[in-house]
């Protein structure tokens, strides 16, 4: 039997006092990679972001929520420390460890107007799941 | 929520029972119409906490309670590290020691209505806001650990501020017993260029004028007359702060079954105090509280330098700088007996009473002065500290509005523009860099600040001084 493809993307969701993002993908680097849009699109529109810089990222957890959570802690913290936005990523996941390709360029004010600054991602709603039509789901909440 | 699932105590207090693995019952501050407009997650989130080993009496929430990270945000729990007493990183929230300080101008409003613009400019010219804002103060690894130990006393030795600041910081200016080396290459990575910044989000600086005095007497001792010209600063460690948190909060989910601690939620992940993790922590969130009082200093001084340029000669006195996400060893009376505790305080503020042993001589009279932040457009309020509030809350109020619609709502709902030529309609100026961040922060977006504030007053967490109202908002 044919079952509709699925088609990665992302979406919000709410939270009283910050907002959550979710992926949703055929595959779980796929819905990582999503949620990760997901959270920049929390900052600035993703079409503002050109992607003319590149960063590595690696991260281990012991359980996929929990890596789930450090994957983005990671990007927060690159975002951060140097000042940087992404719009594009390329997730490979093997055995609990996750190794990354990250593309965006450095924040420009004027450009990117950024509504806020994210804090860190929270164990808040944070769920990675297969659903029954075999699409997997990434979610939390992000602090801002 | 409904309140049916509470028992009534009195006019403002309800209580849960303790049930299933509750050890205290769980108490939340609030009237019916308060009580009811609360999201239910702020009961499962309270209930969670009453389970956590060593807490202490009972589990509050503030009348501005709302839906946090494990801990309602507006929660206040106490530990006693005899019992097993536990701290916890979701319990003081990724924004270490955010907080808000209140200045005195000197000036009243009739003497700054002429110059509302060209001090909006000035504020907005020199105090960074905002994603993608750098500060001017670059931190060295030498800096950075006085910086870390120091608090606000490191600030005033780099030339932030006068001497007399410091008795008007909780911890009069420096937290003691924290220990930077606990403090991570990456948390110092992101805070080195961030000192003096506002940041974003609920953060801002405030113009303010004083609307009206609730107490006279106490209001002349905090310095308030009505028309009064003030200056607020609502904002955190930063960065640093943020990294803390999330480090920690990893470390403290994963080694939970090795302490043998049942997470009902892993966000409330937390460590016993006497254990090697949980006192690295604290070393750690010390360090952060004082990153957070040197960085309020800092923008201290820069807004000194700003309203300078338009009032020259003028002196900017402290009123009092409080801090609302934090974890403090404090002396409480239970049973008759003073015990050292582990007071949480996740969006909540410490409002110690009169006689408190730890306040300046100027506020033994008064209680401390309680600080009370609005969002854009609406009032702020000034409260001050009481005695029964120790029986109350561990001497805690409320420390805002909270929010009553999300993000995603507030920026479907209103547009940047068109909420700032509305406010100036009413003499308010904002200044941001972000039009979408202003409509995230749509004063109509929070809970009125007023029905909370008069909870609190009749609650007796904190007694109500004076409502400030906005004429200029610098958001981040």
């Amino acid at each position: 039997m044919n079952s509709k493809p699925i088609i990665p993307h992302w979406e919000h969701f709410e939270h009283d006092a910050d907002i959550g993002i979710r992926g949703i993908a055929p595959t779980l680097e796929q819905a990582f990679e999503q949620a990760a849009v997901a959270m920049t699109a929390v900052v600035t529109p993703l079409e503002l972001v050109s992607a003319s810089k590149v960063v590595c990222i690696y991260c281990e957890a012991p359980d996929s929520e929990l890596l789930l959570v450090s994957w983005l802690n990671e990007l927060i913290y690159e975002m951060s420390a140097h000042g940087l936005l992404f719009n594009r990523y390329e997730v490979v996941i093997d055995n609990g460890t996750l190794s990354a390709t990250a593309f965006g360029e450095a924040v420009d004010r004027q450009k990117h107007q950024p509504a806020v600054e994210i804090k860190g991602a929270t164990f808040t709603e944070l769920r990675v799941y297969q659903q029954a039509d075999d699409a997997w789901v990434a979610q939390c909440v992000v602090d801002v | 929520m409904d309140t049916r699932q509470f028992i009534q105590r009195d006019e403002t207090c309800w209580e849960i029972k303790p049930y299933g693995n509750m050890r205290v019952p769980a108490i939340i501050y609030a009237d019916a119409q308060l009580l009811e407009d609360m999201d239910q997650k702020v009961y499962e989130q309270l209930t969670n906490v009453a389970t956590l080993p060593g807490i202490v009496e009972a589990a509050y929430a503030m009348p501005d309670a709302h839906w946090g990270y494990g801990f309602p945000i507006g929660g206040v729990a106490a530990f006693d590290p005899d019992q097993g007493g536990v701290v916890s990183a979701g319990g003081v929230g990724f924004d270490i020691s955010c907080g808000v300080r209140t200045l005195h101008t000197g000036l009243n409003i009739a003497e700054l209505q002429p110059h509302k613009q060209a001090l909006a400019d000035a504020l907005y010219r020199t105090v960074p806001a905002g994603l993608g804002s750098r500060g001017r103060i670059h931190l060295n690894h030498e800096t950075m650990h006085g910086m870390l130990t120091g608090g606000a006393k490191w600030a005033l030795e780099q030339g932030y501020g006068e001497a007399q600041d410091l008795e008007r910081i909780e911890e009069h200016g420096c937290m003691a017993g924290a220990e930077a080396h606990y403090v991570s290459p990456r948390a110092r990575e992101r805070q080195k260029d961030e000192m003096g910044t506002l940041g974003s989000g609920n953060h801002y600086l405030e113009v303010q004028r004083v609307a009206e005095i609730f107490d006279q007497a106490v209001a002349k001792t905090f310095g308030l007359h009505v028309d009064d010209v003030v200056i607020t600063i609502h904002c955190g460690s930063r960065g640093l702060g943020h990294q803390i948190g999330t480090e920690f909060l990893k470390e403290m989910a994963m080694s939970a079954a090795q302490y043998q601690i049942v997470l009902p939620d892993r966000e409330l992940a937390c460590a016993p105090l006497n254990s090697p993790l949980g006192k690295k922590y604290l070393g750690a969130m010390r360090a952060g509280i004082n990153c957070a009082l040197a960085n309020r200093q800092i923008i201290t001084h820069l807004t000194r330098q700003a309203v300078a340029t338009v009032f020259p000669g003028i002196h900017l006195g402290l009123l009092y700088d409080v801090s609302h996400n934090t974890c403090k060893l404090e002396h409480h009376m239970i049973d008759g007996q003073k015990k050292a505790l582990y007071v949480h305080r996740k969006g909540a503020t410490r409002a110690f009473g009169p006689g408190h042993p730890d306040l300046p001589d100027v506020f033994k009279k008064t209680g401390q002065p309680v600080l009370i932040g609005g969002s854009m457009g609406t009032s702020s309020y000034v409260l001050c500290g009481t005695q029964e509030s120790e029986q109350r809350a561990f001497s805690s109020a409320c420390h805002g509005a909270g929010r009553a619609m999300s993000r995603t709502q507030a920026s479907k709902q209103w547009q940047g523009r068109t909420l700032i030529e509305e406010l100036a309609e009413r003499g308010i100026i904002i200044r941001s860099p972000s039009m979408r961040g202003v409509a995230e922060e749509a004063p109509s977006a929070y809970k009125d600040v007023s029905a909370v504030v008069d909870i609190a007053d009749r609650a007796g967490l904190a007694r109500k001084v004076a409502r400030l109202e906005p004429v200029i908002c610098i958001k981040g």
